[in-house]
């Protein structure tokens, strides 16, 4: 492993989610949304950078991102190994570059590292890989893997006995691939009730809409048809997503699915729901334009 | 019958995925981390004995091997040691991208096990032959591809992978076999030689070395000396022993229950031509899909004889008919 955690950011890390348990949910709402567009702009310096990336899907996801590692799982920055950690998994590995922004943003690796975003030779590969990034739990880019492995990791957690909670997030158009739903099948047969799914319902794959392409609603019948206790929310609103994250999963016996309705591009105004922007780099100006909509 | 099967007395000739069973249930016994995964092959993995021994850590996901190969990697991620276990040809053929990027690429400490592989279907045709495995899985990085000759070479080769940590395919014959002789301990990346000779190397994989074996003894009687090597190992293949073979005799001859484009006879005549050109024969099934037949009847049918062995290496030596 090349990158190495930053000292002291597991005390830090303490102390911040302490705090935010401790604010009102206004206060937290505020200082999460003010969090991840921080991940946005840093996410969007990289990929200005590398000439490449994914940042539609990126800024979709990055609310519950942020979330997740400031707030909801438990994980040490200075341990990624601890055998007792929490498990989440980036099932759609082409939003490598939130991933990297948020595990940056705690700690993982310095925030320097970030500039390295698919330069040669760098951890930072377009698709995460736990050889060498540290949180990264397994690797994820061709879509439809992260769901089964993480199927796997819940079940280690039952045979030791241990209170680990696995969370994987897919994407929507993601589901389209098979082996979602073999894995789907194995969650509820071993009665995984310490496994999350949450969905990246953002209505567009690379090409389409998923409705004009291999439509997925009704989306919530089918989890539940498969034995997931389903619940929809507002994958940008910071506060729902601490009340039903932290309280996943819901159901004794039954593994969990969140549906996260989203914005692909949420954030900046020309991108937001625009297909165009799954993998397209803005220019100098649409990206001073972006910053500054993401400092407001 | 086939030729291989007449050579030894039927009581003799072993399924070699007993020996991996009974291997397995010892080590699970011994070891709570050890667990195995399967796709409703409870039976033709020889796992009944583990599920009734070590009922929670046998995990059947039913017929899906894409997640049966990511659960896997998952168990791995806990911290568990899965020996994930399927017929080769859905394991291999279904769950290359699983094998790939949640087993080789992520290095998850799992253990494929590839059940029945080669032509061990016979009657059941084409898609249950498993003859593309081994070129398959020596395409990926990252992952040690052993093939057990037989069940002695079973017992090491499954004890190793449990010690090992990192991704493993093992392949695990049903195709019957004779106990080698002599029995040389299993090194992983190491070929063992099993008859020293001078004239011509034969090397075999998994069931094919015993038709290596009896290959020689047949030039033996007409005075060519053979020397017999089993490739346990295909990936990463041991290029040491196949200089020597170069070296040491005037060519080669591969045997393999599998098709002749990248497997064992692609691995060898890739050292082969970047190093010293030297004449080889690549026995295997030639590039096509089998025709409706019994195992032994296809082993007969694509040369994997010890008659057609030893033909293939009168020609190279230049004193065949």
């Amino acid at each position: 492993m090349t990158l190495k955690a930053v000292p002291g950011s597991s005390d830090r890390l303490r102390e911040l989610r302490q705090s935010l348990v401790e604010a009102t949910p206004v206060e937290r709402n505020a200082r999460l949304a003010a969090a991840a567009n921080a991940i946005r702009r840093r996410d969007l310096e990289m990929i200005r950078r590398a000439g490449l990336g994914h940042i539609g899907g990126d800024f979709s996801a990055i609310d519950i991102l942020t979330v997740l590692y400031h707030l909801v799982l438990r994980h040490d920055p200075e341990r990624p190994d601890s055998v007792d950690r929490d498990r989440f998994v980036l099932s759609k590995g082409h939003s490598a570059g939130a991933l990297y922004a948020t595990l940056a943003s705690v700690g993982y690796f310095p925030d320097a590292e970030l500039d390295t975003f698919m330069a040669p030779l760098s951890p930072l590969n377009g698709h995460p890989n736990r050889r060498k990034v540290p949180g990264v739990e397994t690797n994820t880019g061709p879509l439809g893997h992260g769901f089964p492995v993480a199927v796997g990791m819940a079940m280690a957690a039952k045979l030791d006995g241990r209170p680990q909670r696995t969370f994987v997030l897919t994407g929507d158009g993601e589901l389209q691939e098979g082996s979602n739903w073999e894995a789907a099948l194995s969650a509820a047969q071993y009665r995984l009730d310490n496994l999350t799914v949450i969905v990246d319902r953002n209505r567009l794959q690379q090409g389409a809409p998923t409705e004009d392409t291999s439509a997925l609603e009704p989306l919530a019948d089918k989890w539940t048809a498969f034995g997931f206790t389903t619940r929809e929310i507002d994958g940008h609103d910071h506060e729902a997503l601490y009340r039903e994250l932290s309280a996943s999963p819901r159901a004794s016996g039954r593994p969990t699915c969140l549906i996260a309705r989203t914005s692909k591009g949420r954030g900046v105004s020309f991108m937001a729901d625009r297909v165009e922007w799954h993998h397209k780099v803005p220019s100098a100006d649409q990206a001073a334009q972006a910053l500054e909509e993401l400092s407001r | 019958m086939s030729t291989t099967e007449a050579a030894a007395p039927l009581s003799a000739l072993h399924d070699c995925r007993k020996a991996f069973a009974e291997t397995l249930h010892e080590l699970a016994t011994a070891d709570q981390r050890v667990v195995a995964v399967c796709n409703d092959s409870v039976g033709s993995s020889n796992l009944k004995a583990f599920a009734d021994g070590h009922p929670s850590r046998l995990v059947n996901v039913g017929i899906a091997e894409q997640a049966m190969v990511g659960i896997g990697a998952g168990l791995a991620n806990g911290g568990r040691i899965p020996f994930v276990c399927a017929a080769s040809p859905f394991l291999t053929g279904r769950a290359l991208e699983q094998i790939k990027a949640d087993v080789a690429y992520s290095q998850a400490n799992v253990k494929l096990c590839g059940m029945s592989p080669g032509l061990a279907y016979g009657e059941l045709g084409p898609t249950h032959h498993s003859i593309e495995d081994l070129a398959w899985l020596r395409a990926l990085a990252d992952i040690t591809v052993v093939v057990p000759a037989d069940p002695a070479e079973t017992r090491e080769a499954v004890r190793w992978a449990y010690e090992y940590e990192g991704p493993v395919f093992l392949r695990i014959g049903r195709t019957a076999v004779p106990d080698l002789e002599p029995h040389v301990t299993f090194a992983p990346g190491r070929a063992a030689q099993l008859r020293a000779g001078s004239d011509i190397t034969l090397i075999g994989v998994g069931t094919t070395v015993a038709i290596a074996l009896a290959a020689a003894d047949l030039l033996d009687e007409q005075g060519v000396s053979a020397s017999v090597l089993n490739m346990s190992t295909v990936s990463p293949l041991d290029a040491e022993a196949v200089h020597d073979a170069i070296g040491q005799t005037r060519g080669i001859v591969t045997i393999e229950e599998h098709t002749v484009r990248g497997g064992l006879g692609g691995a060898v005549a890739e050292i082969v031509a970047t190093s010293r050109p030297t004449p080889m024969r690549i026995i295997g099934v030639p590039g096509v899909f089998a025709p409706t037949g019994s195992t032994g009847f296809l082993f007969e049918h694509f040369g994997l004889t010890p008659q057609a062995v030893a033909a293939a290496a009168l020609e190279i030596v230049g004193t065949g008919p």
